[in-house]
């Protein structure tokens, strides 16, 4: 139990978290099946993993928000079960969720103390909040201002929040839900320092993720998951990117896209001067121009909320602009409506499938054809031919890779990889004149991302002008053959996608000139 | 990949799964718990007929402590009902003619199902419907029966149209939810035809504030006990179920139903569609109106006329389960209880209102997903599908 001064000062005996047989259920899913692991003091352990391998469900379980099947938790050697949240934080586990927690009303010291009140005098103790709030922040070097409105802060700070509550819990352990889905690269180095800092301190961290280059950055040990079980563990050091990947999906994953030069040719989109409001009605997209040629891919890169949404739904059709025009092969599309966008020939690969992309309880089949049921041959005049969408179906199941029991399966049933490959498949396959994607990936395991980057590059090649917009920059990096920075709704700055540089193009999405 | 919606589907196989080194065996099929077979499987197979039936049954053992409370006997009191309903020809045309603007009304609840809209206003619709099949007819009072007939009916068509698209109309451009429009709209119905019928429609010969009658020619006679609006509904239950099911405007109707912004994505016009929509359930209850207008004595407008059909309306799409077809054994059922319940009273003593009772009994069980809950715990995929589905 010596506390040694390495880098890392941890106790290669003690047994913080000690985790043995667990398996769980949801119906007949078997979301885990006997996984075993342990965490010890000051130690930074990486759960990764593809969608739906059992993550979150195993997290859940240590911090009480579900019950085992079979199986024990030990935390500080008490092996008793986890009744809930309270117990799990009276026992030293804090936990950040990926969806805050937070009241954004409220004052970062009001939610501090959220859920246990102290009082003087029968009053709320507000001052005592907001020192400890000072303390807190000073002790582990998160700045952040007690009396600032939630909502009124960056995510990150929002997120820096979160962590403090959980610290002001005394916790040993704090568990890390993808913590960085929602930080831009340079927020999410940040928090990388600040776990390495955390875990120096002796605080343990589980950090769920399936970003590798976080893995490999921050923790010590890995444990991958597959399908509900653990199919590896692995001492950080002791492994790669390449390693993990194979780990994570059962085989070799190209991680960069092979691609040959682009050869852009005819301009196919051209916007000028774009200004698009939000549903605030504020200027999301604020004097935004941009050329996109057939035959090259054009990535827009950019942390999330600065109009990349918006830019998206005005090109769609589905949110019109406030000014300034968007031409599509030289016709006006500015005012045109999804319908007509569609006819134009743009295919959209929407950022949220399951709000846009599909409609869950139709059959895959349906959802094939979600936005063409009334062209032919999918209708005879007012009557849909559904020979023609099983047909339709079934061709596009074969040259999309999609893994479902048959064309009749709902949509909803499939995994994210499995959802997206269908809405790529419907966007791609009737020929759009431009691909505009966005997110394409997003919530999409490894052998996916592959597989639909791939059919983007080969729309290119066909011929096809490429949009991408993506907050993952690593997927701009290797796809886009151009990249276009966006910040504050307006293009900061472009750039050959060739050898971009990713510190850069990080600083310009931050909006550093 | 945290979010608790995906939880059902952690530790699925099909993504991704080329399982090169083994991980534990495969789960079977996604979301497909093991079927149980025998008598279960049945019932959970067919769970939208059993769940119905259920509720019905349940409603009627409770009825019968009812009416065991007040000293008559249960068994006697419903053959004495159902013996009459169905069991001669003037309580079999009665519920036919019941049942005629049953389907219709059932149906105009069923279409906004579909889009998501909730229409709790048939009733109004109804109304509109009737009166102005009445002034109508009125106005062509000389031209000949068959034709006086049909200006009546696309009059009543038209009208409950209109009246229901403008709550459509509310909400695609105001978002004004329909719940409350229909409601506000039925009342406005009222009234102004309160005024119609006292003022410039009132039939000065009536010793009651209702409309002109219908020309004998114009009115409908029963063929033998099978009233001629019978084959109209069922022939519209039929093309309703085959629109929704087959054509390209069911499917513009359905999507909107099942995720609006999906269906707006996918360039269906949100606006244009939820006031059709509503218009043509609007048209379906305006039809009702019209042939209760034609078909039933005293063939006029007047007060009462509509009953509380735009509201049964609501039972029996619940009850079908927001099935086109289900509408008719749905409407049999609930004619056949009105038809009887004077027969009920003639033999027991038993008030005809014991008829609302069973209705609102089966309206409560057939909308609480308790009943399914308890039916099909541990064996429905997804039990929320099992709630009634209207509202977002």
């Amino acid at each position: 139990m010596s506390q040694q001064e390495t880098e890392r000062p941890r106790q290669q005996d003690e047994r913080l978290l000690d985790i043995a047989g667990l398996s769980k259920s949801y119906g007949t899913v078997r979301a885990n099946r006997d996984i075993s692991l342990h965490v010890r003091r000051g130690e930074i352990v990486a759960l990764l993993g593809e969608n739906g391998a059992g993550k979150s469900t195993l997290v859940k379980q240590i911090f009480g928000l579900a019950k085992p099947d079979e199986g024990t938790i030990t935390i500080k050697g008490d092996a008793s079960p986890v009744k809930d949240p309270r117990d799990a934080i009276r026992r030293g586990i804090g936990m950040v969720h990926q969806h805050f927690q937070l009241v954004p009303v409220m004052t970062v010291a009001e939610n501090m103390i959220l859920g246990h009140e102290t009082t003087k005098g029968g009053r709320l103790d507000i001052d005592g909040a907001r020192a400890m709030v000072r303390e807190l922040s000073k002790k582990h070097g998160l700045a952040v201002d007690p009396d600032a409105e939630v909502e009124d802060l960056p995510v990150g700070t929002q997120q820096r929040v979160e962590i403090l509550k959980a610290l002001s819990r005394k916790v040993d352990l704090l568990i890390l839900d993808e913590p960085t889905a929602v930080l831009t690269p340079q927020e999410t180095d940040e928090l990388l320092s600040v776990m390495k800092e955390l875990a120096a301190a002796g605080t343990s961290i589980v950090f769920i993720t399936h970003k590798l280059r976080e893995v490999l950055a921050v923790s010590d040990r890995v444990y991958v998951l597959r399908q509900g079980a653990v199919v590896g563990e692995v001492a950080t050091a002791d492994t790669d990117a390449r390693g993990l990947a194979t780990m994570m999906v059962g085989r070799d994953v190209v991680l960069r896209v092979d691609k040959d030069e682009a050869k852009p040719a005819h301009e196919v989109l051209s916007i000028k001067d774009l200004v698009v409001l939000d549903d605030r009605h504020l200027r999301a997209v604020d004097g935004f121009s941009l050329d996109v040629r057939a035959g090259e891919i054009v990535g827009v890169a950019g942390v999330e909320g600065n109009g990349q949404r918006e830019l998206v739904e005005a090109i769609a059709g589905m949110r019109p602009p406030q000014s300034g025009s968007i031409d599509l092969l030289g016709k006006d599309i500015t005012k045109a409506n999804p319908r007509d966008t569609h006819v134009a020939g743009i295919g959209h690969i929407p950022e949220d499938r399951e709000r846009h992309g599909l409609v869950a309880s139709y059959s895959l089949a349906d959802n094939l054809v979600l936005n063409r049921f009334a062209e032919k041959p999918f209708c005879n005049g007012f009557v849909r031919d559904f020979d023609e969408v099983r047909q339709n179906a079934e061709a596009l199941f074969t040259e999309f890779d999609i893994r479902a029991p048959g064309v009749q399966t709902p949509a909803g049933a499939l995994s994210g990889g499995n959802k997206q490959k269908v809405v790529v498949a419907r966007e791609m396959s009737f020929g759009p004149k431009l691909l505009m994607a966005a997110q394409p990936t997003r919530g999409v395991d490894v052998g996916s991302i592959e597989f639909i980057h791939r059919r983007i590059v080969a729309a290119r090649d066909e011929g096809a002008a490429v949009l991408l917009v993506s907050a993952e920059l690593d997927e701009v990096l290797s796809l886009a053959d151009r990249i276009a920075v966006i910040h504050g709704g307006k293009v900061v700055a472009e750039l050959p996608g060739k050898d971009a540089d990713r510190t850069e193009i990080g600083r310009l999405m931050a909006g550093d000139q | 990949m945290a979010d608790p919606r995906d939880e059902p589907s952690d530790g699925a196989p099909s993504q991704g799964a080329v399982a090169t080194e083994a991980p534990p065996p495969v789960v079977p099929e996604q979301g497909a718990p093991p079927p149980p077979t025998g008598v279960l499987g049945l019932l959970v197979r067919e769970q939208s007929i059993v769940v119905p039936i259920v509720a019905v049954v349940a409603a009627l053992a409770i009825g019968a402590a009812l009416i065991r409370a007040q000293g008559v006997n249960p068994t006697y009191a419903y053959q004495s009902l159902f013996s009459y309903s169905f069991g001669t020809a003037d309580g079999l045309q009665a519920t036919f003619e019941k049942m005629v603007p049953l389907i219709l009304c059932g149906l105009a609840v069923v279409i906004p199902l579909r889009v998501g809209l909730f229409n709790i206003g048939a009733q109004g619709q109804l109304m509109s419907g009737a009166i102005c099949a009445a002034a109508a007819a009125h106005s062509v009072r000389e031209a000949p029966g068959f034709l006086v007939a049909v200006i009546a009916m696309v009059a009543g068509i038209l009208g409950g149209a209109m009246w229901a698209s403008i709550a459509g109309a509310l909400k695609a451009s105001r978002g004004v939810h329909e719940v409350i429009s229909t409601i506000m709209l039925n009342s406005i119905a009222a009234g102004l035809i309160d005024y119609l019928v006292n003022g410039p429609l009132k039939d000065p010969t009536s010793a009651y504030p209702a409309s002109y009658p219908a020309p004998d020619a114009a009115k409908l006679t029963p063929l033998g006990f099978i009233p001629i609006g019978l084959p109209i509904a069922l022939v519209l239950a039929i093309l309703v179920a085959w629109m929704l099911r087959r054509t390209t405007l069911g499917f513009q109707f359905e999507t909107i139903g099942r995720n609006r912004h999906a269906a707006s994505y996918a360039g269906i016009r949100l606006g244009g569609m939820i006031v059709l929509a509503m218009a043509v359930a609007g048209g379906l209850a305006g039809l009702a109106g019209s042939v209760e207008y034609l078909e039933i004595d005293p063939y006029r407008y007047q007060d009462g006329i509509a009953g509380s059909l735009g509201f049964d309306g609501i039972t029996i799409a619940l009850l079908a389960r927001s099935s086109p077809l289900g509408t008719i054994p749905a409407a049999m059922l609930v004619g056949a209880l009105r038809a009887g319940s004077s027969t009920l009273m003639f033999n027991t003593g038993i008030q005809p209102e014991i008829v609302d009772m069973l209705l609102a009994i089966t309206l409560l069980l057939v909308s609480l997903p308790i009943i399914a809950k308890l039916i099909f715990r541990r064996h429905t995929a997804k039990s929320s599908a099992l709630a009634s589905s209207w509202g977002s």
